[in-house]
C-alpha cells in the first residue's frame, strides 16, 4: 500500500454500504408498510358492527318487502305472491346470467329458479352491482314494455327481475348479491350468518 | 482579495444582508419575480396560474375555520355543517367562502389547461411543467372529492358510494380494495373520519409541494407566450431576452387587476348564488345521509360531469371505468400527441383550430350530460360526444401533421 492510498476513499467499501444499506431499507419499508395498510381494513368494532341481523317476517303479507341494513347495507327481503314466483321463467332469454352461474353473487344454496332458501322469501342486497346506488322496487307488470315487475336502478338505469336477476344491456354485470342468511325459525330469518342452514 | 472586490457593489451591513448571509432571500427574489423575465405579450388568458393560486390560499385558509368547527363522524358531520351555518358567527360566510373555491378552483384551472392547449405549453420544452399540473389536477379532484363526502347528504354518500364503486370494477383485486378504502363493508363513519384526514392533511400537502415544484420547473425553463415562440433565443447584451419583461413588477401589477376582477365574480356568486342552482351545491345534498334510499337523480357536483357522462355512455362496468379513466389520463400525453410545427393556435392551420373548438364544445356538452339523467338521447348524446373526445386526443398525431401552419415569426407579436 503506497502513501497515496491511505487518503483515497475505498470505494468498494462505499459500495458494500450503500447496496446493504439499501436492501435493509427496502425490507424495512416494506415490514412498516404492514401496519399502516392493515390499520386501513375494518377494524374489529366495524367487523363487530358487522353482526348477522334478525328480521322477522310474521306479520309480512304477500307482495310486501321490508329494508333492512346489514353491515351499513341495504337488504331487500320481499315476500313474493304465487303470481310473482309463476312469472319468474318468463323472460329467461333477457337475462344475462338465468341461472345464477357467477358464484360470488349467491351462497349455494341460493343457486336455484328462486334464487333463495324459500321460493317465497326473496333476500337480496340493495345495492346495485354497477357502482352501487339502491335500486327501486318496481312491481307492476306491464307487458307493453316486456316488463314483469322487479327492481330498476335510477343512477344508471340497470334493470333486474323479481329474483334480483340482471337484465341484458344494462350497465350493471351481474345479479343482485344473494347475502348469506337462514332461516332461524319459520317466522325469523338471520341475515349475514348461514352455518348450519340447509 | 476577490472576495473583498465582490461585496464592494452591495450595501454594507444591514438587516437584509444579515439575512441573506444566511438564506438566500435576495437571490430567490430575483431569480423568482424581480430579474424572472417572461413574454411582453402576455394576454387575458395569462392570468388563471395566478388566480388559481388565490383560490388555493383561499382553500387553505378557510379551510382551517371550518375543521375548527366541523365534526368527522357520521352521527355529527351534517349537524356541524348546520351549526356552522346557523351558530357560528359569520359561518355561513367562511363555508360559502370554501364550497364556491371549490367551484372556482376547477373554473380557473380548467381554463388555465385550456390556455396550455392553446398556445402549446405543453411542448418541448415544457413537458415536465405539463406532466407536473396534471398531477395537480389528479391531486386536487381527490380533494374535491373527498371534501365532498364530509358534509354527509345524500349526495355525499351516494356520489361516493358510486365513485368507489368504480374501482370494484378493477378485476381480481377489486372487491378488496374497496373494502380497504371504505376500511368498511359499506360507506359508514370509519370512512367519513379517513376521508376527512386526506382532505385536510395528506392532500392539501401534497397539493402545496406539487404547486411548488410546478414553479420551480416553470421558472427553469421559461413562460410560453401567446406566440408560441423561445424568447431566450434573442437575448440583448446583458443577456436579458429581448421580449421579456420583469415578472415582478409589471406583471404583478396587472395580475393584481385580475386579481380583483375575479374576486368581485367570486363574491357575487357567493352572497348571491352560492349554491348556484344546484351546480355548485346540489339540492339532493341538504338533506343527510340515508343509506337506504338513493336520490332520485344522481349526479357528481358539475366539475366532474364530463367524465361521468363518459362512464355512463357505456353499458358495461368495467369499459365504462377504462373509459372514463382513459378520458382523464389521455391529457397527460398531449406534449407527444401533438406533432406540429408550431406551438400557438396563432400560426396552426384550420384543422387544429377546429378540433380544438369541437374539444372545448364537447367537454362542455359532455359536461351537461353528466348532469342530466341516463335515458334515451342523453345517453345516445353522450356516447357520440364521447367518441369526439377521445378522437381528439388519439387522432392528434395525425392530423397536426398534415395541418399546414403558417410561418412563426422570430419575435414576438402584438394584436391590435
Amino acid at each position: 500500500m503506497s502513501e497515496d492510498d491511505v487518503d483515497r476513499p475505498d470505494h468498494k467499501r462505499r459500495h458494500f454500504l450503500v447496496v446493504a444499506t439499501a436492501v435493509t431499507g427496502v425490507a424495512g419499508i416494506g415490514a412498516a408498510a404492514v401496519p399502516f395498510l392493515s390499520s386501513l381494513k375494518p377494524s374489529a368494532r366495524a367487523q363487530a358492527l358487522g353482526a348477522p341481523v334478525e328480521v322477522a317476517i310474521s306479520s309480512m303479507q304477500p307482495g310486501e318487502m321490508v329494508r333492512v341494513l346489514w353491515r351499513g347495507r341495504l337488504v331487500f327481503v320481499l315476500r313474493r305472491t304465487q303470481a310473482m314466483l309463476e312469472r319468474l321463467p318468463d323472460n329467461l332469454e333477457d337475462l344475462r346470467d338465468p341461472d345464477s352461474e357467477v358464484v360470488e353473487q349467491q351462497p349455494v344454496y341460493a343457486v336455484n329458479e328462486f334464487r333463495s332458501v324459500k321460493p317465497e322469501f326473496l333476500v337480496v342486497e340493495g345495492s346495485c352491482t354497477h357502482l352501487g346506488c339502491a335500486p327501486l322496487e318496481d312491481f307492476e307488470v306491464r307487458p307493453g314494455e316486456n316488463w314483469g315487475g322487479g327492481f330498476f336502478c335510477p343512477c344508471h338505469g340497470s334493470k333486474f327481475d323479481l329474483a334480483g336477476r340482471v337484465y341484458k344491456g344494462v350497465p350493471a354485470p351481474t345479479n343482485l348479491r344473494v347475502p348469506p342468511y337462514r332461516f332461524v325459525r319459520d317466522d325469523l330469518i338471520l341475515i349475514g350468518q348461514d352455518t348450519g342452514a340447509a | 482579495m476577490a472576495k473583498i472586490e465582490a461585496e464592494v457593489g452591495k450595501p454594507q451591513g444591514g438587516f437584509m444582508k444579515w439575512i441573506d448571509d444566511r438564506f438566500p432571500f435576495t437571490e430567490t427574489m430575483k431569480y423568482h419575480a424581480t430579474e424572472y423575465y417572461a413574454s411582453k405579450n402576455f394576454n387575458f388568458w395569462y392570468v388563471f396560474g395566478v388566480l388559481a393560486f388565490v383560490v388555493l390560499f383561499i382553500q387553505l385558509f378557510t379551510g382551517i375555520f371550518l375543521a375548527m368547527n366541523y365534526k368527522p363522524s357520521a352521527a355529527d358531520a351534517f349537524a356541524s355543517v348546520e351549526y356552522i351555518m346557523r351558530d357560528v358567527e359569520w359561518g355561513w360566510l367562511i363555508r360559502y367562502m370554501h364550497s364556491t373555491g371549490g367551484s372556482f378552483f376547477f373554473i380557473v384551472v380548467y381554463l388555465h389547461m385550456f390556455r396550455a392547449m392553446l398556445y402549446g405549453s405543453y411542448r418541448k420544452p415544457r413537458e415536465l411543467i405539463w406532466l407536473i399540473g396534471m398531477l395537480i389536477f389528479f391531486v386536487l379532484m381527490a380533494e374535491a372529492f373527498a371534501g365532498y363526502l364530509l358534509p354527509w347528504g345524500q349526495m355525499s354518500y351516494w356520489g361516493a358510494q358510486v365513485i368507489i364503486s368504480l374501482f370494484g370494477a378493477i378485476p381480481g383485486i377489486g372487491e378488496a380494495l374497496v373494502e380497504i378504502i371504505r376500511g368498511d363493508y359499506s360507506i359508514s363513519d370509519i370512512t367519513l373520519n379517513r376521508f376527512f384526514a386526506l382532505h385536510v392533511v395528506l392532500l392539501p400537502l401534497a397539493l402545496i409541494g406539487l404547486v411548488f415544484v410546478h414553479i420551480v420547473a416553470l421558472h427553469e425553463v421559461g413562460s410560453n407566450n401567446p406566440d408560441g415562440i423561445e424568447i431566450k433565443e434573442h437575448k440583448g447584451p446583458d443577456g436579458i431576452p429581448l421580449d421579456g419583461i420583469a415578472f415582478h413588477p409589471y406583471h404583478t401589477s396587472k395580475d393584481l387587476v385580475a386579481i380583483i376582477i375575479f374576486l368581485i365574480i367570486f363574491a357575487a356568486v357567493m352572497f348571491f348564488a352560492p349554491d348556484m342552482g344546484g351546480y355548485f351545491l346540489e339540492h339532493a345534498n341538504f338533506e343527510p345521509a340515508n343509506m337506504t334510499a338513493t336520490p332520485e337523480h344522481i349526479a357528481p357536483v358539475w366539475y366532474f360531469t364530463p367524465f361521468y357522462a363518459i362512464l355512463r355512455a357505456v353499458p358495461d362496468k368495467l369499459w365504462g371505468a377504462v373509459l372514463m379513466a382513459g378520458a382523464v389520463l389521455l391529457p397527460v400525453f398531449l406534449p407527444w400527441l401533438d406533432r406540429a410545427r408550431v406551438k400557438s393556435i396563432r400560426y396552426r392551420g384550420w384543422i387544429y383550430k377546429s378540433a380544438l373548438t369541437i374539444f372545448a364544445i364537447t367537454f362542455l356538452v359532455l359536461g351537461y350530460l353528466g348532469t342530466m339523467p341516463a335515458e334515451g338521447v342523453y345517453v345516445n348524446a353522450a356516447r357520440i360526444f364521447t367518441a369526439l373526445y377521445f378522437a381528439f386526443f388519439l387522432l392528434m398525431p395525425y392530423y397536426t401533421t398534415v395541418d399546414k401552419t403558417k410561418p412563426v415569426p422570430d419575435r414576438v407579436v402584438y394584436h391590435g
